[in-house]
Formats: C-alpha cells, sequence, structure tokens
C-alpha cells in the first residue's frame, strides 16, 4: 500500500533504533495467511524430508520388506529380532563407541591446546587459526582419500628412512592400525573446528577473575585448571555434542579411507545400516538398526547436554 | 626474572605450533609436491620435488573427470539449496518469535529435535519414498536433491536465525508497522537486511556441508552428467585404484574451489563459525 514511504523509512529506523515509538503489538502479523506464507515452506520442506519419512521409516522397520518393489507386509517386531540377533552389527556398534570415546577424548584436548595458544596474545595467531581450521573444509570422502595416499604411499617411506619402525607398516592393512588412521584423520579434520569454538569460550573468560587469580599468586597450570577450564563449561557442551554426533554418523571417511577393511574389522555402524538396507537388500532389517541407531545417539546425546548443563557455572 | 619466564614460555608457544603448523600443513605439500609428478616419479619417493612442472595430469584429471560439468553440478546444487534454506529458515524463524501460539513452539520444538535424527535412519524410507514409490530419483532429481537440502538445512538454520531474531528490538518494527508497512514488507524490508550478518553465518555453516556431502547425492543423482564433486571423486577413485598421477590432481581439483572460497572469505567464515556456535 505504502510501499514508497516504507523504504524511505529504512534509514530512518536505522538511527532511531532502539528509541520507543508506541507500545503495542505487531498489528496483523499474527494471521492465517501470514502463518502459511512464514512457516509454510519451511514446514513443507520439512514434512517431506524429515516427518514423513521418519515416521514411515518407523512403520517400514515393523514390515518384512526386502527390495523397494516388494509388498510391505505388517511383520510385527520381525526385523527387530533379526536386527538384534545380526552379531556383526553390534560388533560395529561397538568399534563404532570406541571411535567416539577416542575422537571424543583426543579432538577436545588438541582444538583446546590450540585454541589456548593462538590465544596467548603472540604475533601471527590470526595465521595460525586460520590455518588449522583449514582441514575443516574439505569433505570426508575426499579426506580419506587424501590420508590414503599417505598412509600407503608416504608413511612407509619416511619410516624407512629415518628407521621409525611403527610408520614402515601398512596402517591401513592392519585391524588396529587402520583403527587409530580413522581417529588421526578425524583429529586432523577437526580438531580446528573445535579450535574456533573454544577460542570464543576463552575470550570471554573475564580478565578480571585471571587478574585475581594471577594477584593470589596461582600458578598457570593451576588457573588453567582452577579458574579457566570451569569457565569453558559451556563451549565443551557444544563441543562435546558435535564430535559425539559427528562421531557416531561417520560414514563418509570410513567408505573412503578403509572402506571398513581389513576384513570388515574398521566397518562402523552406519556403514553396516547402509550396506544392510541398501546393499545388501534388507530394507526393514536396515531400517530396524537405523531406528535401533537413532535411540541410542538420542539418548547418549541426551544424557549429555543435560549433566553437562547441570556443570555450568555462573559467570 | 618473570620478563625472562614469559619470553621462555611464549618461545615455547611459538616452537609448538609451528611443530603444529607442519602436521597440519604436511598432507597438503605431499598432494601439492606429487601432482607434478608421474606415476614413475610419485612410487620412488613421494618426497622428491618434481623433476619438472608439466600440467599433463591436470589436464588428462580435468578431461576425465567431466571437471566442468561436474564443478558446474556443485555450485548450482550449493548456491540454490544454501540461498532458499536461508529465506525459508529466516522467514519461519521470525514468525516464530514473534508470534508465541502452541503450534509454533511446537513447530520450533520438533524442528530442535530433529537435528539428532541421524541420515541413516531416514535413507531408506526416503528413496523408497521418492524411488520406487514416486519415481521422481529418475524424473526431477536436481529439484528433488535441492528440496531435500532445503528440508535437512531448515532445523539448524531456523535455530540459529530464532537466537538472533529475540535480540532485534521490536521498535523497529512497531515504527514501520506505524508507518504502514504490511507484515511481509516488515519482513522484507527490515528484518531480512537486519539479519545479513547471520545469514552469512549460516550460509557458511550451509555451504561447507552441502558441497562436501557424498551420501545424499549418490543416492539421488544417478546420471553420471548429474554427478557432484564428492560423487565423481569417488567414481574416479574406483577407476583408476592407485593410478595416483592422475588421483592426486583430481583431489586437488576437488578440493580447490572449497579453499579458494576459504581464502576469500576466511575472516568471515571464522567469525561465522564462531557466532554460529555461541548462540
Amino acid at each position: 500500500m505504502s510501499e514508497q514511504r516504507c523504504r524511505s523509512l529504512i534509514p530512518f529506523i536505522y538511527i532511531k533504533q532502539g528509541v520507543m515509538i508506541m507500545r503495542g503489538k505487531n498489528s496483523g502479523l499474527k494471521s492465517l495467511g501470514n502463518q502459511v506464507f512464514f512457516t509454510g515452506p519451511t514446514l513443507l520442506f520439512f514434512c517431506i524430508t524429515l516427518l514423513i519419512p521418519f515416521i514411515y521409516g518407523l512403520y517400514l522397520s515393523f514390515t518384512n520388506m526386502t527390495s523397494p518393489i516388494s509388498p510391505m507386509e505388517f511383520a510385527g517386531l520381525e526385523s527387530y529380532r533379526t536386527a538384534f540377533q545380526d552379531t556383526k552389527f553390534w560388533s560395529a556398534m561397538w568399534l563404532t563407541i570406541k571411535f567416539v570415546a577416542a575422537t571424543i577424548i583426543l579432538v577436545n584436548l588438541i582444538g583446546f591446546v590450540l585454541a589456548y595458544l593462538v590465544t596467548s596474545g603472540m604475533k601471527g595467531q590470526n595465521f595460525f587459526r586460520a590455518a588449522f581450521f583449514t582441514p575443516n573444509l574439505i569433505g570426508g570422502l575426499v579426506l580419506g582419500y587424501i590420508w590414503q595416499f599417505i598412509f600407503v604411499q608416504s608413511m612407509p617411506e619416511i619410516g624407512q628412512k629415518l628407521g621409525i619402525e611403527i610408520l614402515r607398516l601398512g596402517w591401513l592393512g592392519d585391524e588396529q592400525l587402520a583403527f587409530w588412521a580413522l581417529v588421526i584423520v578425524t583429529i586432523w579434520q577437526s580438531s580446528g573446528y573445535l579450535m574456533i569454538i573454544f577460542i570464543a569460550g576463552l575470550v570471554s573468560v573475564p580478565g578480571d577473575i585471571i587478574e585475581a587469580s594471577t594477584l593470589d599468586g596461582a600458578s598457570t597450570l593451576r588457573r588453567l585448571w582452577s579458574v579457566v577450564l570451569p569457565m569453558m563449561v559451556p563451549s565443551f557442551v557444544v563441543t562435546v555434542f558435535l564430535t559425539l554426533k559427528n562421531s557416531f554418523m561417520v560414514y563418509d571417511l570410513n567408505l573412503s579411507l578403509t572402506n571398513g577393511g581389513p576384513f570388515d574389522t574398521t566397518k562402523m555402524v552406519s556403514m553396516h545400516v547402509v550396506q544392510k538396507g541398501l546393499i545388501e537388500s534388507n530394507y526393514s532389517v536396515g531400517q530396524a538398526q537405523a531406528i535401533v541407531l537413532f535411540v541410542i545417539v538420542a539418548i547418549i546425546t541426551g544424557l549429555q547436554v543435560y549433566f553437562s548443563k547441570k556443570m555450568e557455572v555462573e559467570a | 626474572m618473570v620478563e625472562q619466564r614469559k619470553g621462555f614460555t611464549s618461545g615455547l608457544v611459538f616452537v609448538f605450533l609451528i611443530v603444529a603448523l607442519v602436521i597440519f600443513a604436511f598432507p597438503f605439500f605431499i598432494l601439492i609436491i606429487n601432482s607434478f609428478k608421474s606415476n614413475g616419479e610419485i612410487l620412488q619417493s613421494p618426497f622428491s620435488l618434481p623433476s619438472s612442472f608439466s600440467f599433463d595430469q591436470f589436464a588428462s584429471a580435468i578431461d576425465k573427470m567431466n571437471f566442468l560439468v561436474t564443478f558446474k553440478n556443485s555450485l548450482l546444487i550449493t548456491v540454490l539449496s544454501t540461498a532458499f534454506i536461508l529465506l525459508f529458515s529466516g522467514m519461519a524463524a521470525y514468525y516464530i518469535v514473534r508470534v508465541k501460539t502452541k503450534f509454533n513452539n511446537t513447530l520450533f520444538a520438533t524442528l530442535v529435535a530433529a537435528m539428532i535424527i541421524p541420515f541413516q535412519s531416514l535413507m531408506i524410507p526416503l528413496i523408497n519414498i521418492y524411488g520406487a514409490k514416486l519415481g521422481w530419483i529418475d524424473t526431477a532429481p536436481m529439484i528433488l536433491l535441492i528440496a531435500l537440502y532445503i528440508g535437512f538445512g531448515s532445523s539448524l538454520s531456523v535455530f540459529i536465525f530464532h537466537g538472533f531474531i529475540k535480540s532485534i528490538p521490536f521498535e523497529l518494527e512497531e515504527a514501520a508497522s506505524i508507518d504502514g508497512c504490511s507484515p511481509k514488507q516488515i519482513f522484507f524490508r527490515i528484518i531480512f537486511p537486519v539479519l545479513m550478518p547471520t545469514s552469512v553465518t549460516i550460509g557458511i555453516l550451509n555451504v561447507m556441508w552441502i558441497w562436501n556431502d557424498y551420501l545424499l547425492p549418490s543416492l539421488v543423482l544417478n546420471k553420471d552428467n548429474l554427478y557432484t564433486l564428492p560423487i565423481q571423486m569417488k567414481v574416479f577413485n574406483g577407476t583408476y585404484m592407485n593410478n595416483w598421477e592422475l588421483l592426486i590432481p583430481a583431489i586437488l581439483l576437488t578440493i580447490l574451489p572449497i579453499l579458494v572460497f576459504y581464502l576469500i572469505g576466511q575472516r568471515m567464515i571464522i567469525e561465522g563459525i564462531t557466532q554460529g556456535s555461541v548462540k
């Protein structure tokens, strides 16, 4: 209606920002038409990608469907029984839990150390921050191919030249070492991301608290342990949640670096579900295992957020 | 004496950071020096410098992986999906913050809760619905993929937008409303521009995810002229297993666009990640 005036108002509003003109409801926003206009698209896309497939997936897990064209017959808990009896599923789950534990500890530790060092106020710290973050831009799939070259072609050469036995071995051909190869690549990729989150937390630790503890004669380590770390709990809530979720879901890296090998010993749960459902054409059982995975992830992340929120201290 | 110790500590920090930098940069360094070498040279020693700088392997990789078409597909999918995610999520978040009805509160809670649903538990139903039942995977794969990205991206994006819109003073809208702006005008002319820095943050998070995503597009895009860079890389690796003189240039070509993007917008990206994680 008054489009021209509305446009001309913008600079005025910027200047007068915060100046109260009149109290009252934003009249006219609350209406069915606006509800549909503003939230309709998100609701629609959310339904077609998440809500409907999720509910449909629950239903699917109670049928005995094997392939996309086979008829869906209700089979009760049959798929879940088969899913629970699948020992390979549980060994993949156990391996994933070990992977989650290793990455949560190491990625957070290294991310925090990096953040602590690049906030010490030295020259060039922005450069270091930018550099440590770079691996995060590379997707899991390509990451695996890059490190394959390093583990297969480059490391044995270094081991040979320097006489370091552990580097000479073919890491990806050994069950234990291939697992640690996955952990190392994850550290290389994600610690820079967590570093950025920790930096935001470290910067917001009030300077006067640090100063007070220094005046009280606290050593650097003591200050880190008793003053800085407790203030960092909110950051750790975020970083542990992120590593937990990403490590549980790891698929691309698993596929490209080890492809589950040697002899399926590094096959993690996501890969197991993908293969069960899509490659072995076992839709219902794969779906039931995917639901089990969802429940486990939901419980663990829920507990993590609940308990770590309790640990937060008031600044 | 205190000064001296301080100097010693910061020297130690510097040395440690340099060592960390070398470790972080090592894979990039190895890739670059080997990208100019032939298979013979690579196998002889991955650490030797290339004897000559020939771009033949790059040219060959560009040709064999159909790089220009693949790059264009990745770009199109990433840009369109991100643009729609920003627009729709911004709109929804605005309405949810300003109109606090039971429906909107439930919608918001559902969106946030959906963040923990693993993709693996949606994958089989998605293929079943859009492949076997509706056939969209064959008839309109690109549109389907973008639609799915909009859906998957909306959870986190609405959540972050929500946090920022709460901090926009209500008086802005009141003034405009008194001046005769309709709610839609208020959103597009006032709120959306004010949200620009947040949109950059959310845009970056989505670009990084969509550009590198592999599993979802590999299930939806079945024709090789529709492949994105990660899918092409997977296929390429299967075809040229251990043929490093082709694989390494292909890897570099695949990561180059996102690295250039990072180089240009580095400050904004780091800032954006920080903002995105704090809220």
